[in-house]
């Protein structure tokens, strides 16, 4: 009963949350709701028993998001609505709605067809993160694997972009000194 | 989970009145921690501290409760006025959120009524994930409370909430690692029940026990860290627009969250609450708990605060590299031992 009551309250939340996502003009808005239906995505997980994975949601997309608002603080004023370019309106709406249409039959094909068997179900006495560390080192190391070389790929060509003058401090750097208060100099002049 | 089967059953009652209790004496003891740290700072600084209202200054938590329940509400006009006020339920709610799944007060029955309410409010088995999850979406206040208020000073306040979470989160989650892969569980019971014989955790983590508490300074912006209201450089950060109860809302988030690490430190690194000679273990657990809380007010006497460029150096050059050799070495020595 408890478990009924909070899924519908964990989806429909969610539903409404990823909607404004999507709806809303405001930069503000639409990460807030992005990222507070991601937390509330964790609760799904932590009904169904999957506990780990419900931390893991939390943990990652907590940590994800605040990277997306970092952007968003660089690049738009967060008070004001964001004017959106469109030229063709009706295309996007066709091919967006296309998509969600085979979203929709991909996902819930296998359930209309009673054809979902759980391939790892739960064991007792044995915990979540041995579970699901236990199927990630047999069966899906490979992708595993894959997904770690994937990452350190990305943190060199991070650091490649962003180290070109790692060796320079800005604040100790006295040639930027001397521009600021040449700078200053002039506004005061 | 033997002795889980020897309980009493936890019933819905009991998780209620357990999550009744950690929200008034937690938040009681938060607004209690105020006046210590003021006489604590005070004395450390050979000042008096407060001590006009009442007993040695006593009674000033009722007055500062009285002016921050009674000062007006203001929002500002070219605010985001929804966030703005979201942004302190946000940093209060996520900390008491993250008291639900640590043991905070030993269990007890109530005699008439028969409630078994239990140590632990929600007894998940990934405890320690869950409360440095749930702590890091706490930092989710500081940074919308810095974008909604349309303030210079509050944006750099959330700027630096930004990459404040982006340096010690790492260190945090790899610090931590080590003691679980020794334990091999991730809940608190099992930490607990690993430090029964009497060796503290510390003892085989030394490192682990120091990274933790650099970061754990960190996420509870305590004062070698507390960039994002640093009030000599940036006026009052993410709060400078608050006033009244919303203001008071993210202090009370705060000292919540230095209880929780007080309570992480103290399960994880310090013997949990087991029985130490001939102390009970829940005179034990608060000692340390109290312990923790005095030597975040210690630091903040003693230490200046740094700059936003040194915790970004200090988190990924030294403390990440150190926290990932600690849990190489941790893995060799227990392939050898074990």
């Amino acid at each position: 009963m408890y478990e009924f009551v909070a899924f519908y309250i964990f989806a429909i939340a969610t539903t409404i949350l990823f909607l404004i996502t999507v709806m809303s003009k405001n930069v503000l808005y639409s990460m807030t709701s992005l990222a507070a239906g991601m937390v509330l995505i964790s609760g799904l997980f932590f009904l169904l028993g999957a506990d780990f994975l419900g931390v893991v949601q939390l943990i990652v997309y907590v940590g994800a998001v605040m990277a997306l608002y970092a952007f968003a603080m660089m690049f738009f004023d967060a008070t004001k609505d964001v004017k959106e370019k469109q030229q063709n309106p009706q295309l996007v709406f066709l091919l967006g709605g296309l998509m969600a249409l085979v979203f929709v039959i991909m996902f819930s094909a296998p359930v209309i067809g009673d054809n979902i068997q759980a391939l790892y179900p739960v064991v007792d006495g044995v915990g979540n993160a041995q579970a699901v560390g236990m199927v990630l080192f047999t069966k899906y190391l490979v992708p595993f694997e894959v997904a770690a070389v994937m990452l350190l790929v990305a943190m060199i060509a991070g650091i490649i972009l962003a180290g070109k003058k790692m060796d320079y401090s800005l604040t100790k750097c006295e040639a930027i000194d001397e521009e600021m208060s040449v700078e200053l100099e002039k506004g005061e002049e | 989970m033997e002795t889980a089967t020897m309980l009493p059953e936890v019933t819905a009652a009991g998780v209620i009145i357990k999550a009744v209790l950690i929200l008034a004496v937690i938040a009681a003891i938060a607004g209690f921690g105020t006046y210590i740290e003021r006489k604590i700072l005070a004395f450390m600084q050979r000042r008096l501290g407060p001590q006009h209202v009442g007993p040695y200054g006593l009674l000033q938590l009722a007055a500062d409760g009285i002016k921050l329940f009674t000062k007006e509400d203001i929002i500002p006009q070219h605010a985001n006025k929804i966030i703005f006020a979201v942004a302190p339920v946000i940093t209060a709610a996520t900390a008491f959120i993250a008291l639900a799944a640590v043991p905070v007060f030993p269990d007890f029955t109530i005699p008439l009524l028969d409630i078994y309410v239990p140590s632990i409010a929600s007894d998940v088995n990934v405890g320690i994930l869950f409360v440095l999850g749930m702590m890091a979406a706490g930092l989710y206040g500081p940074l919308l409370a810095g974008m909604a208020q349309a303030n210079k000073w509050g944006i750099i306040g959330s700027a630096r909430t930004a990459i404040q979470f982006l340096s010690y989160e790492v260190v945090t989650g790899l610090s931590v690692l080590a003691p679980i892969m020794m334990v091999g569980s991730l809940s608190f019971v099992d930490f607990n029940n690993y430090q029964a014989d009497g060796t503290w955790m510390v003892v085989y983590q030394p490192v682990a026990f120091v990274l933790f508490l650099i970061a754990g300074f960190a996420e509870t912006n305590r004062t070698p860290f507390d960039l994002l209201e640093n009030e000599a450089e940036i006026i009052s950060g993410y709060v400078t627009e608050y006033s009244g109860m919303r203001w008071g809302l993210f202090f009370i988030g705060e000292y919540a969250n230095m209880i929780t690490i007080g309570v992480i430190a103290s399960i994880v690194f310090l013997g949990g609450y087991n029985d130490f000679w001939f102390i009970p273990g829940w005179i034990m657990i608060i000692g340390k708990i109290a312990f923790s809380f005095f030597f975040m007010l210690w630091v903040r006497a003693a230490w200046p605060h740094i700059r936003p460029d040194q915790l970004m150096w200090l988190c990924w050059k030294v403390l990440m590299p150190l926290a990932v050799v600690n849990v190489v070495v941790t893995g060799i020595v227990m392939m050898i031992i074990g």
